[in-house]
């Protein structure tokens, strides 16, 4: 205790725990696992911030939330004001209290965190949003009109953004979205237990007053092209914020067997279409007794936990590096470790075996061991010759990533595309090769974060806003 | 929401729609499909495009009654309105003016598909044999429709209920033995999975390169889920985005049958569901 920035206040060590469904119990269920903070806690917990000058935790925003000064506006009790100072950098700060992983970015920065446990600076961002959900949220001011169109291709955090930004500039916002609601990830992907969808249309509904026209079941490409929206459509610009949708196959033998999912389609069926409530809703999901899901991201947990809740006996993550290097946020490993499941680390299949009608048996699989670490710095797995063996399992959901949908890309004129097939873009402004044409979010980054693909759509708009005025 | 403009009953089982969607009637094209939604509970189907007007913005679908969704859609009027309908989907029939007469076959509800296809064929210029077959004369329609696509039509039944007796493979075979292999530069078939194969399987002893319209099971239809793959010449295609159509002598049909029974006991689940939630024998209709 010789620190000697350590300030005269008595400092509570630890963050404030947040309130959760007990584990076994909600292993089973699909309501919301973090109940939030009560308004009690949330000043408490308000209170163990330093105020400090420097205002490291901001830094580790990728939108550079006011977080010391919404904080204080939180202990004083005024939680209006904290939520409006929040709004001014986080257009969606209900979903970023929700899913950001703060451990690797705002709260991995706080001073506090240097000794003690950091200020729960998600925890708070997610009450004030809550808070003003509750009681209402105020449409902002929108500048007069400017008679220019912006059409955003994608509703995911990226666009959804990107349309609030510019709709807020006085310019005429069409979304056009695929499937039949708005969101993307947020919808589909994201399952309600972590994220309830209730909260995301809320956001959505923010947007619709601020006078954003939504076209849901409109595929760009299809329908129309980006050229089309552009030369007919009488669109000034157009913001591509198509995220990362197309899911990668590990490519082993017996990936099609009946019982084989990519995450996407077991996520989509379970949140998008809520086959968790099958017969009564008619999308439905076939499930196994035991379940192995391929990969160790946040995707990965998601499946895990999900097929717990959909009734399986046991659910496995099937990992081929150690714990230490497990991609997902820690949190998310642990409620996942919390509610039962099982990890088979340094482990990969090399091919999936099906019974005579095609269904799933099991998995053929190699061990691995950590060797040299490779250009990531992480430790290199090893498969160890010799170790196959069989694991039983009837269902297997493939979570090992998604790369960018083609629609679009393939159908725009002009428009400079990687190696993998992510839209080039200029990460200072969002501008692509095509003149008047920006995208931002997962399709140019690849599969990133809810905070990055917004940070993205509110650098775009700005840029757009720019770009029109000039026009 | 998708206004029901026209309804028509075929049979008790096969219905057709004419549906306002004025954005897909703008810019689809033969071969392409629809996905549509009936309410806020319900599952995404997907449908093909069977015919469309540009100027009125309507889409035509025919459908057959197989389980829940189809069977909840037969028992909407006009007037009535579905909730979402996207498209168009999937990428359209290849057309080009081919050395030969083409022949196109349409088994069962399958002639609905076939027919926008037949048509663009016809006005690019060929020749066009079509082979239109259903069970019996009672399940048979739009045979005129057909007739006007086409430039010779062939019609068979089943059960030689109507004028004639035999699958649509018996006839495509006197067609292929009449005009000779070589003289036939593509044979395009559209019905139920068991009737394409059957045709795959009598092209392929002919050689006679032929396409079939795969009708995998599908969740979005963009190319998201992964849900409607099927191994084609040994590579994985997703049916959605790469198709719906394929060569069928490359098709591995025993996983899409496989593929297309996964949920089977779950559709009996949601049939039996439907047809009676108030116990009074409504017929799902409460
Ligand atoms: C299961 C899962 C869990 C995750 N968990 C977290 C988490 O905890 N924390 C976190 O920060 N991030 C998480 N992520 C990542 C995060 O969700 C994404 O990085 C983010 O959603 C990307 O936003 P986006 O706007 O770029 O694209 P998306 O959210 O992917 O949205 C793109 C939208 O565009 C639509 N679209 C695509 N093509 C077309 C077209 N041709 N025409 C019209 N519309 C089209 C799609 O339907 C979709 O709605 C998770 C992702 C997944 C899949
Ligand atoms: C690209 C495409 C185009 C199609 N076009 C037409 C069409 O024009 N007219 C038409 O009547 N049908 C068409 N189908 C089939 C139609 O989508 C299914 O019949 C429908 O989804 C069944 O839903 P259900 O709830 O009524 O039946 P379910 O209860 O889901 O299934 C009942 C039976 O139908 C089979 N089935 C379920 N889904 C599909 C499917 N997607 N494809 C084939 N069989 C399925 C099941 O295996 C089962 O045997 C098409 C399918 C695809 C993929
Ligand atoms: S947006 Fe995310 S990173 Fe930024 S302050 Fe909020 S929780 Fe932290
Ligand atoms: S770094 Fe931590 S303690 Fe300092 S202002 Fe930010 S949140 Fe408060
Ligand atoms: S239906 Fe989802 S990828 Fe084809």
């Amino acid at each position: 205790m010789t620190d000697e920035k350590k300030p005269k206040k008595e400092i509570k060590p630890t963050k404030n725990p947040m309130p959760a469904q007990d584990p076994m119990e909600r292993a089973r269920n699909f309501n919301e696992v973090a109940l939030g903070y009560s308004e009690a806690t949330v000043i408490d917990e308000a209170k163990r911030c330093l105020q400090c000058k420097k205002e490291p935790c901001r830094q580790g925003c990728p939108v550079e939330v006011e977080i010391p000064s919404f904080i204080k506006l939180v202990a004083e009790g005024d939680f209006a004001g904290a939520i409006a100072r929040i709004k001014n950098k986080n257009a969606l700060p209900a979903v970023c209290g929700r899913v950001c992983p703060q451990e690797a970015q705002c709260e991995k920065y706080c001073t506090l965190g240097k000794k003690y446990e950091p200020v729960g600076i998600g925890r708070i961002e997610r009450f004030c949003a809550d808070w003003e959900l509750a009681h209402g949220v105020k449409t902002p001011e929108v500048a007069p009109a400017t008679g220019k169109k912006v059409a955003i291709v994608g509703s995911g955090p990226a666009g959804l953004t990107c349309a609030a930004d510019l709709a807020k500039k006085g310019h005429k916002v069409t979304v056009f979205e695929a499937l039949h609601v708005a969101g993307g990830v947020l919808m589909y992907g994201i399952p309600e237990f972590r994220l309830p969808k209730a909260v995301v249309q809320a956001e959505v509904q923010n947007l619709r007053n601020l006078g954003v026209e939504i076209d849901v079941n409109s595929v760009v490409g299809k329908f129309t092209t980006v050229d089309e929206l552009m030369e007919d459509g009488g669109f000034d610009a157009v913001f591509i914020g198509t995220g990362a949708g197309l899911p990668y196959f590990m490519n082993i033998p017996g990936e099609n067997s009946c019982g084989v999912y990519s995450a996407n389609e077991f996520l989509t069926r379970t949140n998008l279409m809520k086959a968790y409530k099958f017969p009564d809703c008619d999308t439905p999901i076939k499930l196994g007794r035991k379940v192995a899901v391929l990969g160790g991201g946040n995707v990965a947990m998601d499946a895990a936990r999900t097929a717990l809740r959909l009734g399986a006996e046991e659910s496995w993550i099937v990992y081929r590096r150690s714990h230490e290097e497990l991609p997902a946020r820690k949190e998310e490993a642990e409620h996942a470790e919390e509610e039962g499941v099982k990890f088979a680390l340094l482990t990969s299949p090399v091919e999936i075996i099906s019974n005579e009608d095609g269904w799933v048996t099991g998995m053929k699989c190699i061990k691995y061991e950590l060797g040299e670490p490779d250009a990531s710095g992480r430790r290199r797995p090893v498969a160890i010759e010799g170790s196959e063996y069989l694991m039983e399992v009837d269902t297997v959901v493939v979570a090992i990533g998604q790369g960018p949908n083609p629609l679009v890309p393939r159908t725009t004129k002009g428009l400079e595309l990687t190696k993998k097939g992510n839209i080039v873009a200029d990460p200072e402004t969002g501008a692509t090769s095509k003149p008047g044409v920006f995208a931002g979010g997962d399709v140019v980054t690849g599969a990133a974060t809810v905070i990055l693909a917004m940070g993205a759509g509110r650098t775009a708009a700005n840029s757009i806003h720019e770009y029109l005025s000039n026009k | 929401m998708y206004k029901i403009l026209e309804k028509e009953v075929f049979s008790p089982i096969i219905k057709q729609f004419v549906i306002e969607a004025p954005k897909v009637a703008k810019s689809c094209k033969a071969g392409q499909f629809i996905i549509l939604r009936i309410n806020e509970e319900g599952e995404r189907i997907p449908l093909t495009i069977a015919d469309y007007d540009r100027e009125k913005g309507t889409i035509t679908i025919v459908f057959q009654e197989v389980g829940k969704s189809t069977t909840q859609l037969g028992q909407m009027e006009a007037g009535d309105t579905i909730k979402d309908f996207v498209g168009p989907l999937g990428e359209p029939s290849h057309i080009e003016k081919f050395d030969g007469p083409v022949v196109v076959v349409g088994g069962g509800v399958g002639v609905a598909p076939v027919h926008p296809i037949a048509r663009s064929l016809k006005e690019a210029g060929n020749h066009v044999i079509g082979i239109i077959g259903a069970r019996n004369g009672d399940l048979l329609f739009w045979e005129g429709k057909m007739r006007e696509a086409c430039s010779e039509l062939l019609v068979t039944t089943d059960d030689g209920s109507y004028v004639r007796k035999g699958f649509v493979t018996d006839v495509l075979k006197e067609v292929i033995e009449k005009h000779g292999k070589e003289n036939i530069p593509l044979v395009l078939a559209i019905g139920p999975q068991p009737m394409m194969r059957a045709v795959s399987n009598l092209t392929k002893e002919y050689d006679l390169k032929t396409i079939v319209s795969l009708n995998a099971l599908m969740v979005d239809g963009t190319g998201m889920c992964g849900c409607c793959r099927v191994s084609v010449g040994g590579t994985t295609k997703f049916v959605c985005v790469d198709g719906p159509e394929f060569d069928a002598h490359a098709v591995d049909w025993l996983e899409l049958g496989r593929r297309g029974g996964i949920f089977r006991q779950e559709e009996q689940q949601a049939m039996e569901h439907h047809q009676c939630k108030c116990g009074s024998g409504c017929g799902g209709a409460k």
